[in-house]
């Protein structure tokens, strides 16, 4: 024990010693956090509209108005030509065109069906459906506005409706920053960990002191252990932060156990911890060591469910994600915090995770073994 | 010999198809400096670092101290000292904390070991707050030497000390040896430098992975098969293409200044070299006969020749 202890000493020695390690520890957490969670957002505010006019009519422009009234809708190109619309689309100034046909208000004035039509960009798909989505609730606005107006709807001819209450629960004004936070410092917890227990050893075997090491009656267990506690008290202290920053800046909800999140945090950061060692037993130099690790991260993390839900994605690889334990731990985290879940109700994903720990670093120590 | 500290029967080792090192038999005594000297490439670090226990023979067997070096690998480590060619320090540590670190994971301080190193650290201990990755070469060298001598070993076992440190610090280097060896110590020293080959008790020459003679410094050029002569002249790399294709000629190499050369028997004075080499438009030749060196000897050897 007193070894490890002093392994431990050297290395938090090292550690804050290199000068680019302390800016690493404070920085990143408060950057990530203040840029992603802020950047990356699914909400639609300003789609650039451009509106492709062949009418140019009262109702036209009331529609118009509709749009810009909505929130959503910024128009930023008005022509009566298809080809100025295609146009603003391929220059990247419209992300929709809508196309009003020239007998528009005289179609809706003689009380029949009027159409318009709406082009979307869909590169990327899931933003084409928003704005769809966006244009549909505006357009049925519309319609509602229309019938009032023509004085369809009278007490006596109004429909029987079906009316649909609802609340949010867990986060009820739908803050995306909510939701991204506990995500962020899951990323953080794990570019933490995996780097620096990677590297680390890596290190060791560029410079050639693990040679030295070796040939010391020092046993193998004291090394790793030596080598991973520091890396696991970084990684816990770095959530510990974040969350601060966290709910400093975003005012994030705690609601479940924080203890309980740490102790997750330190069960994932050994599947981590595990997978960093893995990574420099079957690497010699810290570039090549850096590239693995950056290889498995980037996967981990995508098909985490950090950005998109994981749910939706087909079969296989929900299945290859009983494997990936970012996963895991963006859900746990998820729950305690913002619905504050208890220890029985993330038992199955603690418990999966426990079992990719132990796995990890049982493989990683056997790999050790053989290889130094 | 008395009481054998190191022993090596048929080690052999190869990387795949090549083959580093090739039925190697040593016996080196208790408190021996003993020298392990070849080229590069010749099997010097193999050998070192099974007797390290930080590989494995791939037949053979050797013990240190009467401890097998794949059995009681543990116990090797406990009383063989280490120190590989490259410096492998932590260069972020400071000198003193690489000495404590090396002395705690040996279980032991820096205080109750520091009559071991004592002669070598007053050298360093104006540096001792300096991180070791900056210090000069020869006192990475000591800072080395005492951070492998902090637990008291009974066996050093150094992997070319002395490449890429200065001459000066390389005689002090080989000094502080000598009165390590006066302490009971053994030591086992690869190198590459035949002048330091002279400073060992034996030593063994090695090449290819075969050890190709074993005996004291003085002894091995005692043998030399013929006699020897120093040449020198003007143009000297035209001179050794020329020496070399002559028929009279036996070996000529280069030698410091001058070319070394012998010649075959039939031919037995070099007066005639030097007429014909005149003739060939030479100028300032300048002929003598030496002594055989160490080196010489290891040339020869390496040629196959028994000496």
């Amino acid at each position: 024990m007193r070894t490890i202890g002093f392994l431990i000493q050297k290395e938090f020695l090292q550690i804050f010693r290199n000068r680019s390690m302390l800016p690493i520890i404070f920085a990143v957490p408060v950057v990530q956090l203040i840029i992603i969670v802020h950047a990356a957002t699914f909400e639609m505010k300003s789609i650039r509209l451009f509106v492709v006019d062949h009418d140019r009519s009262v109702l036209t422009r009331e529609v118009c108005d509709k749009f810009r009234g909505s929130g959503f809708f910024r128009i930023t190109g008005y022509s009566d030509l298809d080809r100025d619309g295609e146009q603003g689309m391929k220059q990247r100034e419209a992300d929709a065109i809508v196309v009003f046909p020239a007998d528009f208000e005289k179609q809706v004035s003689m009380g029949r069906d009027a159409r318009f039509q709406l082009i979307v960009n869909a590169i990327n798909g899931s933003a084409g459906g928003l704005i769809h989505a966006y244009t549909q609730s505006v357009v049925q606005d519309m319609n509602h506005n229309l019938r009032k107006e023509s004085g369809l709807i009278s007490m006596e001819t109004r429909p029987q409706q079906i009316d649909l209450t609802y609340t949010f629960w867990y986060n009820p004004e739908l803050n995306y920053q909510t939701f991204m936070v506990p995500g962020i410092l899951v990323i953080l917890v794990t570019v933490i960990s995996l780097l620096l227990s990677g590297m680390n050893i890596v290190k060791e075997k560029e410079i050639g002191t693990i040679e030295q090491v070796n040939v010391s009656p020092i046993r193998k267990y004291q090394f790793i252990a030596g080598k991973l506690i520091p890396t696991l008290l970084i990684a816990l202290f770095e959530l510990a932060f974040g969350l601060g920053v966290g709910k400093l800046l975003f005012d994030i909800p705690l609601e479940g156990n924080l203890l309980l999140v740490f102790f997750a945090a330190a069960v994932y950061s050994c599947v981590i911890l595990g997978l960093g060692l893995l990574v420099s037993t079957m690497t010699g130099t810290q570039q090549q060591a850096m590239f693995v690790s950056f290889f498995f991260m980037i996967v981990f993390i995508l098909m985490s469910g950090l950005f998109t839900a994981a749910e939706n994605m087909p079969d296989w690889a929900q299945w290859l994600n009983h494997l990936n334990p970012v996963a895991y731990f963006i859900r746990i985290i998820r729950m305690v915090l913002l619905k504050g879940s208890g220890f029985t109700d993330i038992r199955p994903d603690l418990f999966a995770l426990a079992l990719l720990a132990v796995l990890s670093i049982t493989l990683a120590v056997r790999r050790y073994r053989k290889t130094v | 010999m008395e009481d054998i500290s190191i022993q090596i029967c048929g080690i052999g080792k190869s990387w795949g198809k090549v083959r580093a090192l090739h039925d190697i038999r040593l016996e080196i005594g208790k408190g021996e400096l003993f020298g392990l000297i070849g080229p590069d490439g010749a099997g010097k670090t193999t050998l070192i670092r099974i007797l390290a226990s930080l590989l494995l023979p791939g037949s053979g067997t050797a013990s240190v101290e009467g401890y097998d070096v794949v059995k009681d690998y543990r116990k090797i480590r406990d009383i063989t000292a280490y120190m590989p060619g490259r410096f492998s320090l932590y260069q972020d540590l400071t000198v003193a904390e690489n000495l404590s670190f090396f002395a705690t994971i040996f279980g032991t301080t820096l205080k109750e070991n520091y009559h071991l190193i004592r002669d070598i650290y007053v050298q360093l201990e104006a540096f001792s707050n300096r991180p070791a990755g900056k210090l000069s070469g020869g006192m990475k060298q000591k800072l080395a030497l005492c951070c492998a001598l902090i637990h008291q070993p009974q066996v050093l076992l150094l992997d070319e000390p002395t490449t890429g440190v200065d001459a000066i610090s390389r005689a002090e280097f080989w000094e502080m040896l000598r009165r390590l060896k006066t302490q009971g110590i053994t030591i086992l020293v690869s190198t590459a430098y035949m002048d330091e080959a002279a400073l060992c008790d034996r030593i063994a020459l090695i090449q290819e992975g075969s050890i190709l003679k074993t005996d004291i410094p003085s002894a091995i050029p005692g043998d030399y098969p013929r006699r020897l002569y120093a040449i020198s002249a003007k143009q000297m790399y035209r001179l050794l293409k020329d020496l070399q294709q002559m028929p009279a000629v036996f070996t000529a190499y280069l030698s410091g200044q001058h070319i070394h050369f012998s010649l075959n028997p039939d031919f037995p004075e070099p007066g005639l070299i030097a007429m014909l080499l005149e003739k060939s438009g030479h100028e300032g030749i300048q002929i003598r006969e030496v002594v055989p060196g160490i080196e010489d000897s290891f040339i020869a050897l390496m040629k196959g020749e028994s000496v």
